[in-house]
């Protein structure tokens, strides 16, 4: 298996207070999506913990994308997608007949997998956020603090006016985070957000990470087994399983524990056979 | 030189591949040439009759049955009104319609299928059917009377298929990445739509509708129809008769004075110097406002 420090995790794991005494975000059970008439995850339970960053991983098509776009109601944008089952936030029924989606997707930012910035300038791009739910007082300082808490304040702060497509990707996607941190959210769901960027990019993200957990609950997607295993605090791991024949494919929920357990000794034996690299 | 192993010679040619691009360049060349050429004569032509003919009579004086002293002020009139008119008509809502196929219908709706495929066969519809459809409708039934309105409602129903595909092609250039990062924020879709979407399909959209517009003021079958025949000798009032540049031309074009002919050639160059600055304010706004995601 490349390069997961098994004694950094070691030490991680006995250092690391069980994760239970910790305040729940999201409570998750018997989640299922389809599209359609094709099953894309079925069955997930899950609980998401504050302040901590969970990971989910799994090969590709196992539904971790899916999953994640169900945390702040993404997928009410795909018509033909249905959610079963029940996602609770901080006690409330996202999907309960009283949710405003806008409402929701206001308190849990999302990043993408490749940076979309707006084309509009470095300040717009931060400000239409706070614009759009009314945010407006000192929208000045607003913008300063997210670009500084996305440490890209000190590289931007002279061309604020300039397009935020003459951005780097790197930094394309810090601003993507910055943008999201300026509506001042409760939690950061990111799609894959250092998959589209390089080596050294990708460890500024990292780092971000780990300082935003401090006010932040952040679930990240990854289909980077290493990145899991140096940011995550919780990792799930998500497989496909074929059903009826073979006919059907859906995600399922293998196993989800601390990073430590499922990178050392994992429960289940497909994720061993997952994390040490001999599957997927 | 020493030669090269087998395998990896590049020397030589394959004469008939040659021959088939040579082929298909010359070809490529021809259809340049068919539309060049003819564009090209029409407008010498008519360049060498007319020119001398555009003066300052010819804008500031109304028509006259003496050559010398005619000049085509209404009908000039008639057509700028016309086409701020169609800007101010069909703009709104080609967009408007546009943005719902879009951003609102759902494609599943048999209705909102059924509204598209209308929308593109109106595009192919003649225009003369327009102009029974104005004179039934909005002269007659309508009771409008041949008015210059009827004219710009009419010319409005002509372009508006075109301004909403143009307008369509830009919204859904717009990457719908846009678009989520914009729902991710908590955006309304009012909010995304007017924000993120409306000004980043706006140039897309002002250079359709502005060459829609420049087809518009080109018409003439369906003013004629709704009668823009008259002799106009006064300035043109939205609710009054009137006549309009390619009205002007065809109706001297039809006079037995060949000095007329001479005018009318005159008018033409007038028609595509208003035509030709719309297409290359069109050509400014794409060039100035191209976007790059």
């Amino acid at each position: 298996m490349g390069g997961v420090d098994q004694m950094n995790l070691a030490e991680r794991e006995r250092a690391m207070p069980p994760p239970e005494s910790r305040e729940i975000v999201f409570d998750v059970s018997a989640l299922s999506v389809r599209y359609g008439d094709s099953t894309a995850l079925s069955g997930v339970s899950i609980k998401v913990y504050k302040n901590l960053v969970t990971a989910f991983i799994g090969p590709s098509g196992c539904g971790k994308s899916t999953f994640i776009r169900c945390f702040n109601r993404m997928n009410d944008l795909i018509p033909s997608a249905v959610v079963e089952g029940t996602v609770e936030y901080h006690g409330q029924d996202l999907y309960g007949a009283q949710v405003d989606p806008v409402e929701v997707r206001k308190r849990i930012g999302m990043v993408f997998q490749k940076p979309n910035p707006f084309p509009k300038s470095i300040y717009d791009n931060i400000a239409f956020g706070p614009r759009v739910l009314g945010m407006t007082d000192n929208l000045d300082e607003r913008v300063e603090k997210a670009l500084g808490q996305a440490a890209l304040w000190d590289e931007v702060k002279h061309r604020l006016k300039a397009s935020a497509l003459s951005l780097s990707g790197g930094q394309q996607q810090r601003l993507c985070i910055a943008r999201c941190l300026a509506v001042e959210p409760d939690v950061l769901l990111m799609d894959e957000p250092a998959s589209a960027l390089d080596p050294i990019a990708t460890t500024r993200i990292e780092d971000l990470m780990h300082d935003l957990k401090r006010d932040y609950s952040i679930v990240i997607v990854t289909h980077n087994m290493q990145q899991a295993a140096r940011i995550a605090d919780m990792t799930a791991f998500f497989s496909v399983q074929l059903t009826e024949g073979g006919k059907d494919r859906h995600g399922v929920l293998i196993e989800y524990d601390t990073t430590p357990k499922i990178f050392t000794h994992p429960s289940d034996k497909r994720t061993e056979d997952y994390v040490t690299g001999r599957f997927g | 030189m020493t030669a090269a192993s087998p395998g990896v010679e590049v020397q030589g040619s394959r004469p008939r591949g040659v021959w088939r691009g040579r082929i298909f360049v010359g070809f490529l060349l021809l259809s340049l040439a068919i539309g060049f050429v003819t564009l090209g004569t029409l407008v010498i032509q008519v360049l060498i009759k007319g020119i001398a003919w555009v003066d300052p009579t010819l804008l500031t004086n109304p028509p006259s049955s003496n050559p010398e002293i005619a000049g085509a002020r209404p009908a000039i009139l008639a057509t700028l009104y016309l086409g701020i008119m169609l800007i101010a008509f069909a703009v709104p809502v080609g967009v408007g319609t546009a943005i719902y196929l879009e951003e609102y219908a759902n494609r599943e709706r048999w209705y909102n299928r059924l509204l598209e495929l209308n929308i593109q066969n109106l595009a192919a519809v003649p225009s003369i059917v327009y102009g029974i459809l104005g004179l039934a409708f909005l002269v007659r039934g309508l009771g409008l009377g041949r008015v210059l309105l009827a004219g710009a409602l009419i010319l409005t129903l002509l372009v508006l298929p075109t301004v909403i595909i143009a307008a369509r092609e830009a919204i859904r250039a717009v990457p719908p990445s846009i678009r989520e990062g914009a729902y991710a924020l908590g955006a309304t879709q009012w909010q995304v739509t007017w924000r993120q979407v409306l000004p980043a399909a706006i140039p897309g959209i002002a250079t359709g509708s502005i060459l829609a517009v420049a087809r518009g003021i080109g018409e003439t079958a369906p003013l004629l129809l709704i009668g823009a025949l008259t002799f106009i000798s006064f300035n043109p009032t939205i609710m009054g008769p009137f006549t309009a540049l390619p009205v002007q031309i065809y109706n001297w074009t039809k006079l037995p004075n060949p000095e007329f002919k001479n005018l009318a050639a005159a008018a033409i160059i007038l028609l595509l110097v208003i035509i030709l600055m719309l297409n290359a304010g069109a050509i400014y706004l794409r060039n100035r406002y191209q976007k790059k995601w």
